[in-house]
Protein backbone atom coordinates (compact mmCIF):
# COMPACT_ATOMS: atom_id res chain seq x y z
CA UNK A 1 0.00 0.00 0.00
CA UNK A 2 1.62 2.97 -0.82
CA UNK A 3 1.23 6.37 1.20
CA UNK A 4 2.05 9.99 0.56
CA UNK A 5 4.21 11.30 3.07
CA UNK A 6 5.38 15.12 3.39
CA UNK A 7 9.14 16.03 4.61
CA UNK A 8 9.65 18.71 6.38
CA UNK A 9 13.28 20.72 5.40
CA UNK A 10 14.77 19.92 8.90
CA UNK A 11 14.91 15.92 7.58
CA UNK A 12 15.24 16.56 3.43
CA UNK A 13 18.87 16.11 3.65
CA UNK A 14 17.99 12.12 4.64
CA UNK A 15 15.34 12.09 1.77
CA UNK A 16 17.59 13.29 -1.41
CA UNK A 17 15.68 16.90 -0.72
CA UNK A 18 12.55 15.60 -1.80
CA UNK A 19 9.51 17.04 0.05
CA UNK A 20 7.37 14.06 -0.53
CA UNK A 21 8.31 10.60 -0.67
CA UNK A 22 5.84 7.44 -1.27
CA UNK A 23 6.41 4.58 1.44
CA UNK A 24 4.35 1.50 2.26
CA UNK A 25 2.56 0.82 5.28
CA UNK A 26 -0.89 0.45 7.12
CA UNK A 27 0.14 1.85 10.00
CA UNK A 28 2.51 5.35 11.11
CA UNK A 29 4.95 2.30 13.30
CA UNK A 30 5.12 0.37 9.94
CA UNK A 31 5.58 3.51 8.01
CA UNK A 32 8.44 4.77 9.84
CA UNK A 33 10.05 1.41 9.98
CA UNK A 34 9.92 1.43 5.87
CA UNK A 35 11.08 4.93 5.66
CA UNK A 36 14.38 3.91 7.65
CA UNK A 37 15.04 1.03 5.05
CA UNK A 38 14.62 3.82 2.08
CA UNK A 39 16.15 6.78 4.03
CA UNK A 40 18.40 5.25 7.06
CA UNK A 41 18.61 7.47 9.88
CA UNK A 42 15.22 9.27 9.26
CA UNK A 43 13.69 6.81 12.57
CA UNK A 44 15.91 8.16 15.27
CA UNK A 45 15.16 11.73 13.90
CA UNK A 46 11.42 10.92 14.56
CA UNK A 47 11.41 8.70 17.67
CA UNK A 48 12.82 8.63 20.92
CA UNK A 49 12.37 5.30 22.99
CA UNK A 50 9.48 3.15 21.20
CA UNK A 51 7.64 6.67 21.01
CA UNK A 52 7.04 9.12 18.72
CA UNK A 53 9.22 12.24 19.97
CA UNK A 54 7.99 14.71 22.30
CA UNK A 55 9.04 17.64 19.51
CA UNK A 56 8.32 16.00 16.20
CA UNK A 57 4.41 16.07 15.25
CA UNK A 58 2.99 13.59 12.73
CA UNK A 59 -0.19 13.85 11.04
CA UNK A 60 -2.63 11.21 8.97
CA UNK A 61 -4.51 13.98 6.86
CA UNK A 62 -5.57 16.83 9.42
CA UNK A 63 -4.94 14.85 12.74
CA UNK A 64 -2.12 14.76 15.11
CA UNK A 65 -1.29 10.90 15.73
CA UNK A 66 -1.38 11.57 19.55
CA UNK A 67 -4.96 12.19 19.51
CA UNK A 68 -5.25 9.09 17.54
CA UNK A 69 -3.37 6.02 18.41
CA UNK A 70 -0.47 7.04 18.25
CA UNK A 71 1.83 4.58 16.41
CA UNK A 72 -0.78 2.13 15.67
CA UNK A 73 -2.90 4.94 13.99
CA UNK A 74 -4.04 3.09 11.20
CA UNK A 75 -3.01 5.09 7.49
CA UNK A 76 -5.19 4.01 3.96
CA UNK A 77 -3.64 5.03 0.67
CA UNK A 78 -5.92 8.24 0.02
CA UNK A 79 -4.18 9.52 3.29
CA UNK A 80 -1.18 11.95 3.08
CA UNK A 81 1.17 12.17 6.61
CA UNK A 82 2.67 15.01 7.41
CA UNK A 83 5.71 15.24 9.44
CA UNK A 84 6.98 18.31 11.27
CA UNK A 85 8.97 19.61 13.88
CA UNK A 86 7.56 21.27 16.63
CA UNK A 87 8.32 24.89 17.13
CA UNK A 88 9.32 25.50 21.03
CA UNK A 89 11.09 27.08 23.88
CA UNK A 90 11.28 28.21 27.21
CA UNK B 1 20.21 41.53 10.51
CA UNK B 2 16.42 41.26 10.78
CA UNK B 3 14.36 43.96 8.82
CA UNK B 4 11.00 44.05 10.47
CA UNK B 5 8.05 46.36 9.91
CA UNK B 6 7.19 48.59 12.64
CA UNK B 7 3.60 47.56 12.82
CA UNK B 8 5.24 43.87 13.31
CA UNK B 9 7.03 44.97 15.58
CA UNK B 10 3.88 46.79 17.61
CA UNK B 11 1.70 43.40 16.88
CA UNK B 12 4.20 40.99 18.84
CA UNK B 13 4.42 43.28 21.96
CA UNK B 14 0.94 43.54 22.15
CA UNK B 15 0.37 40.28 21.85
CA UNK B 16 3.09 39.42 24.23
CA UNK B 17 1.51 41.58 27.13
CA UNK B 18 -2.24 40.56 26.49
CA UNK B 19 -0.76 36.97 26.91
CA UNK B 20 1.49 37.90 30.28
CA UNK B 21 2.46 36.17 32.35
CA UNK B 22 1.74 33.37 29.97
CA UNK B 23 4.62 33.23 27.05
CA UNK B 24 3.65 34.11 23.61
CA UNK B 25 4.34 32.42 20.23
CA UNK B 26 4.15 33.40 17.06
CA UNK B 27 5.44 33.62 13.12
CA UNK B 28 6.37 35.98 10.14
CA UNK B 29 6.08 34.17 6.99
CA UNK B 30 7.90 36.13 3.91
CA UNK B 31 7.00 35.43 0.26
CA UNK B 32 9.90 34.60 -2.05
CA UNK B 33 10.96 37.26 -3.35
CA UNK B 34 11.32 38.34 0.57
CA UNK B 35 9.29 41.54 -0.02
CA UNK B 36 5.82 40.75 1.89
CA UNK B 37 5.83 39.88 5.12
CA UNK B 38 3.25 37.92 7.04
CA UNK B 39 2.17 38.08 10.94
CA UNK B 40 0.79 35.19 12.21
CA UNK B 41 0.24 34.69 16.22
CA UNK B 42 0.49 31.36 17.19
CA UNK B 43 -1.90 29.60 20.26
CA UNK B 44 1.14 28.76 22.79
CA UNK B 45 -0.36 24.75 23.18
CA UNK B 46 2.16 24.51 26.87
CA UNK B 47 0.18 27.69 27.98
CA UNK B 48 2.96 28.07 30.49
CA UNK B 49 5.02 31.32 32.27
CA UNK B 50 8.46 29.12 31.74
CA UNK B 51 7.48 27.85 28.07
CA UNK B 52 6.08 27.60 24.63
CA UNK B 53 5.03 25.31 21.88
CA UNK B 54 2.93 26.35 18.99
CA UNK B 55 -0.41 24.49 18.81
CA UNK B 56 0.32 21.40 16.67
CA UNK B 57 -3.12 21.45 14.51
CA UNK B 58 -2.54 25.48 14.46
CA UNK B 59 0.96 25.03 12.87
CA UNK B 60 -0.25 21.89 10.44
CA UNK B 61 -2.80 24.83 9.43
CA UNK B 62 -0.42 27.69 9.27
CA UNK B 63 2.30 25.48 7.31
CA UNK B 64 -0.32 24.39 4.61
CA UNK B 65 -0.99 27.64 4.16
CA UNK B 66 2.13 29.05 3.29
CA UNK B 67 3.10 26.29 1.53
CA UNK B 68 -0.15 27.39 -0.89
CA UNK B 69 1.30 30.96 -0.66
CA UNK B 70 4.67 29.72 -1.49
CA UNK B 71 5.46 31.27 2.00
CA UNK B 72 8.33 29.93 3.93
CA UNK B 73 9.05 31.19 7.77
CA UNK B 74 11.51 34.24 8.77
CA UNK B 75 10.80 34.65 12.08
CA UNK B 76 9.63 31.97 15.14
CA UNK B 77 9.05 34.47 17.93
CA UNK B 78 8.02 34.29 21.72
CA UNK B 79 8.08 36.29 24.78
CA UNK B 80 9.78 35.82 28.32
CA UNK B 81 7.85 36.68 31.06
CA UNK B 82 9.95 36.71 33.85
CA UNK B 83 13.31 36.86 32.14
CA UNK B 84 15.06 39.19 29.58
CA UNK B 85 14.59 38.50 25.82
CA UNK B 86 17.48 35.85 25.60
CA UNK B 87 17.50 32.48 24.36
CA UNK B 88 17.08 30.01 27.45
CA UNK B 89 18.88 26.69 27.45
CA UNK B 90 15.20 25.14 25.76
CA UNK B 91 14.99 28.03 23.35
CA UNK B 92 18.94 26.53 21.97
CA UNK B 93 17.94 23.08 22.91
CA UNK B 94 14.47 22.96 20.17
CA UNK B 95 15.63 25.86 17.41
CA UNK B 96 15.91 23.44 14.42
CA UNK B 97 15.75 26.22 11.53
CA UNK B 98 19.37 27.88 10.81
CA UNK B 99 17.04 29.86 8.11
CA UNK B 100 15.29 31.19 10.21
CA UNK B 101 15.27 34.47 12.92
CA UNK B 102 14.53 33.58 16.40
CA UNK B 103 13.22 36.68 18.06
CA UNK B 104 12.64 37.02 21.59
CA UNK B 105 10.54 39.76 23.62
CA UNK B 106 10.30 40.72 26.97
CA UNK B 107 7.78 41.51 29.33
CA UNK B 108 9.59 41.13 32.33
CA UNK B 109 8.72 44.16 34.61
CA UNK B 110 12.45 44.86 34.76
CA UNK B 111 13.03 44.93 31.11
CA UNK B 112 9.78 45.79 29.97
CA UNK B 113 9.65 45.75 25.73
CA UNK B 114 12.85 44.39 25.65
CA UNK B 115 13.24 42.55 21.75
CA UNK B 116 16.08 40.98 20.44
CA UNK B 117 16.81 38.68 17.62
CA UNK B 118 19.32 35.72 16.96
CA UNK B 119 20.25 33.22 14.57
CA UNK B 120 20.69 29.87 16.28
CA UNK B 121 22.50 27.40 14.31
CA UNK B 122 23.93 23.26 15.81
CA UNK B 123 23.04 24.70 19.13
CA UNK B 124 25.55 27.95 18.79
CA UNK B 125 23.71 31.55 19.36
CA UNK B 126 24.92 34.36 17.23
CA UNK B 127 22.28 38.07 18.33
CA UNK B 128 21.94 40.36 15.55
CA UNK B 129 20.84 43.14 14.54
CA UNK B 130 17.36 44.46 14.15
CA UNK B 131 16.30 47.54 12.03
CA UNK B 132 12.90 48.62 12.25
CA UNK B 133 11.45 49.83 9.60
CA UNK B 134 9.53 53.06 10.61
CA UNK B 135 6.24 53.91 9.04
CA UNK B 136 5.62 50.11 7.84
Amino acid sequence: MTIKVKIPTLLRALTGDQKEVETTGGTIGEIIESLEQQYPGIRERLMSGDEVHKFMNIYVNEDDIRFRERLATAVSPSDTITILPAVAGG
Amino acid sequence: MLKIQESHVQAILEHAYREHPLEACGIIATGRDGSQHRLIHMDNAARSETFFQFDPRQQLRVWQEMEDREETPLVFYHSHTHSRAFPSREDIQHAWDPQVHYLLVSTDSQSRGELRSYRIIDGRVSEEATRVLRGT
